[in-house]
């Protein structure tokens, strides 16, 4: 084991797999000589050359179509998007052409797009976005957003060796901000399938990302209540656990759904509906939402903050449930 | 016509075994208008779902029973026609409403304007003349008043509590809430149930606090426990017991309840599979069964059945369906075989000239099973038999059964050969003595003479027919010679007789 931040936890996970595996190279704006924007791939150039350690011109379309190119040849490419926010210039290569070459022509599109997103340190509305539910509705492609260290390096491993376009949702306020043992082997970690972040029989929240941790901390301050409260970090949109949302939303009653990105079409509304269906007889109190309103990303720290859930929104939202 | 004297619906006697019964739907709502005959609710008993007419004209005054409530037979269950009366009594009592009494008591006109809302468990009945119909009535329950003033009654009950409350048979508004405005929540009625606040519901006092009498812990989690009506007393036993049938033996104390794993789905039993649940564990428990299976060549009543298709589809608009031909020989076999007919009824054996003809119909739902009974068949031929077979049929799909048409068997047809199956164990039912089975037709290799009275190999539809007989009336050579005549019957079909 080694401590690793999220960052270094997916440069390790990276590295791994192009020095295992020839057919993985990298692509991006940046990627190469600079060492990507936020330096995910510093060095790597250096130890794998610019032939796998791509700088690609700024054009989004070009790097996803190149990837897809690349992949049906063969190749696994890792695409980088200097930030999740420009992948609306990827939209008709990743889901017109990606998402359904293998429905249409039996053709695997083993491509991993790497998107750093989220925001908390005013970066305005064009580079703190969250748009993960936009792809979540595209069948074909898979949507992957860890939320520990641990999980960014297996995750990013079982992204690489997936078969299928992967968009792998990396946090950017997590990047250094989060630190942990890290296995320094390689592993895996499987897609669909959530992690208890704390375990509770009160309360259940089910989120990802740097919500995580927000989660967490309301936790603690419920915890001083007498309120005990479950998290599970789905790791995985597509596919997602339904099974652990399920049991824990039997086991509690009371469910929390809560997400960075903005309220109306987000994930969690997927999930309380899936909640609402199937769970319905074991509910003692509506399923909540807490996300973001539904504007554009604010640039001003404090209509940021006002704008990101805070500890204090989720503690509020957890006490009502409890009380309900 | 249009009644200004009120007129009570009752919950009906669904048959001698029948004590209870659920309302399921109400088809009028207070206020309307009603037609006699016209349906006003469907009520589901342990052995028929079916709809209850309207015993008169006019408005339907007063609900008293709520969907879902399981009531005993004679209870008022509404009031048409007469002025619309608050405060209903509680229904405490199984004695059925007397009809002379409910002109004396509500039909009077009324005297002055008094429109206040009657409180709740007046013992006599208030005169209300406002003439619009009510709102539609609170749920009432069963329990004489909301307990030392708490709102739990009124405020809402969520998914987990109503689910864990009817599988308990909890009456939440006894439970004390601690959620917002006093809601009931989860752990509210989590606790109830685990301090034995179960015993203490049933009961009609208001609840106390839990009462420590019930020793065994039940486990913290909702356990599929099965549901009971509360305040019911026992499900009646289900189908068509004689009058002095001996009672049924104790049911075996109910395992430790166990709680859901993840995954698993809950859903409270129905009345009819627990009608069903409970006739055929006490089957099994009463007769001796054994099974006796016999091969039956049909050769010939397919080629008689292919030709009176056409005329019967055409003319009669049924089918004669090999159900119909097996029932038929049935019938005639049976006259020789007047025990597998009976019945043991104490210590006595019962025998009859005629034959009560049960058919097993499976509910289009596929969640349930009732049994019609075509009485006196032994007065039908091969066109009336599948006409009745047809009708009952039909209606038990449709559940428009009257409760008589499901009692009263002396001898039942199961046809699990619908789906290809060729043999079987079915289960009897009590009191019958015996069951017979019929399974799919089949082509096989069969041996048979030639003109030259040597075997040889023909192609031959087969059925399978299977007995199965109550060994303490029936003996295996009795239940053999029935078959060798039935198959005899059915291999050499008379036109003539049949």
């Amino acid at each position: 084991m080694a401590e690793m931040t999220y960052l270094q936890a997916i440069s390790d996970g990276l590295r791994i797999e192009m020095r295992r595996d020839k057919r993985v190279f990298v692509i991006g704006e940046d990627v190469g000589v600079y060492g990507g924007a936020f330096k995910v791939t510093l060095g790597f150039q250096e130890e794998f050359g610019p032939w796998r350690v791509i700088d690609s011109p700024l054009s989004e379309t070009a790097i996803v179509g190149g990837c897809t190119g690349a992949a049906i040849m063969g190749m696994r490419p890792v695409a980088e998007m200097q930030f999740a926010d420009f992948i609306s210039c990827a939209w008709d290569h990743l889901v017109t052409v990606a998402a359904k070459q293998r429905y249409r022509a039996g053709t695997p599109v083993p491509i991993v797009v790497r998107l750093p997103s989220g925001g908390g340190f005013s970066g305005g509305p064009f580079h703190s976005q969250n748009p993960e539910s936009s792809f979540a509705h595209i069948p074909g492609i898979k949507v992957v957003c860890p939320a520990t260290p641990e999980d960014a390096k297996g995750l990013l491993i079982t992204a690489i060796e997936d078969p299928n376009p992967v968009l792998y949702f990396e946090h950017k306020h997590l990047y250094r901000r989060i630190k942990a043992e890290v296995p320094e082997e390689r592993y895996t970690v499987p897609f669909g399938k959530a992690r208890v972040h704390r375990e509770g029989d009160d309360l259940t929240v089910v989120t990802w990302g740097a919500m995580v941790y927000t989660a967490d901390d309301a936790a603690k301050e419920l915890e001083a209540d007498g309120v005990s409260v479950e998290i599970l970090d789905l790791r995985t949109l597509i596919p997602w656990d339904r099974k652990a949302v399920l049991e824990s939303a039997q086991k509690t009653s009371k469910v929390l759904v809560l997400h960075e990105d903005t309220r109306t079409g987000g994930f969690g509304g997927e999930i309380a509906a899936t909640i609402g269906e199937e769970a319905f007889e074991h509910l003692d109190a509506p399923i909540m939402r807490i996300a973001a309103p539904d504007t554009p990303v604010p640039f001003s720290p404090p209509l940021e903050k006002a704008f990101i859930p805070q500890v204090e929104d989720v503690v509020k939202g957890l006490r009502e449930l409890a009380e309900y | 016509m249009a009644t200004t004297e009120a007129v009570d619906v009752v919950m009906p006697q669904m048959g001698v075994s029948v004590s209870e019964g659920t309302v399921t739907k109400w088809l009028k709502a207070e206020g309307e208008q009603i037609e006699a005959d016209e349906a006003l609710l469907e009520i589901s008993t342990d052995k028929v779902d079916t709809e209850v007419p309207s015993p008169a004209s006019g408005i339907v005054t007063q609900i008293l029973v709520q969907e879902g409530e399981t009531v005993e037979v004679g209870t008022k269950l509404a009031v048409i026609g007469g002025e619309a009366v608050a405060a209903p009594e509680a229904p405490a009592e199984p004695d059925a409403p007397d009809p002379a009494e409910a002109p004396e008591a509500v039909a009077q006109p009324a005297e002055s304007p008094a429109p206040e809302a009657a409180p709740a468990g007046a013992p006599e009945p208030v005169r209300a003349a406002a003439p619009e119909p009510q709102p539609a009535a609170e749920p009432q329950p069963a329990a004489a008043a909301p307990p030392d003033g708490q709102q739990n009654g009124k405020s809402f009950v969520s998914p987990v509590v109503a689910r864990i409350a009817s599988e308990h048979g909890v009456d939440v508004s006894s439970v004390p809430g601690t959620g917002r405005g006093g809601r009931v929540t989860k752990k509210d009625i989590l606790n109830f149930v685990e301090s034995g606040g179960q015993a203490a519901a049933a009961a009609p006092a208001p609840a106390a606090p839990p009462q420590e009498e019930a020793p065994a812990p039940v486990p913290a989690a909702p356990e599929p426990a099965p549901a009971e009506a509360p305040a019911a007393p026992e499900p009646a036993p289900a189908p068509a017991p004689a009058a002095e049938a001996p009672p049924p033996p104790p049911p075996a104390p109910s395992p430790e309840p166990v709680a859901a794993t993840a995954g698993e789905q809950l859903e409270p039993m129905t009345a009819m599979r627990r009608g069903i649940a409970e006739h055929m564990r006490r089957s099994l428990d009463t007769a001796a069964h054994v099974t006796s299976a016999i091969e039956v060549d049909m050769t010939r009543v397919v080629a008689i059945r292919d030709k009176l298709k056409p005329e019967y589809q055409k003319t009669y608009g049924v089918n004669p369906t090999y159900l119909i031909f097996v029932a038929r020989a049935v019938v005639e076999t049976l006259k020789k075989y007047p025990w597998i007919n009976g019945e043991i009824r104490g210590e006595q054996i019962v025998t009859r000239p005629w034959v009560n003809l049960g058919f097993a119909v499976e509910l289009a739902d596929g969640k349930g099973l009732i049994v019609p009974v075509v009485k006196h068949s032994e007065g039908l031929n091969l066109l009336g038999m599948a006409q009745a077979v047809t009708d009952i049929a039909d209606r038990a799909r449709n559940k428009k059964l009257t409760p008589d048409e499901v009692q009263g068997g002396t001898f039942t047809i199961t046809n699990p050969g619908g789906y290809g199956t060729f043999h079987g164990t079915p289960v009897i039912s009590q009191p019958q003595a015996a069951i017979l089975g019929t399974y799919a037709l089949v082509k096989r290799p069969w041996v048979v003479q030639d003109s030259f009275g040597k075997d040889v190999i023909a192609i031959r539809p087969i059925m399978n027919l299977t007995l199965t007989y109550d060994h303490r009336l029936v003996d295996g050579a009795l239940a053999g010679r029935f078959l060798k005549d039935l198959k005899e019957a059915l291999e050499n079909w008379d036109e003539v007789s049949y």
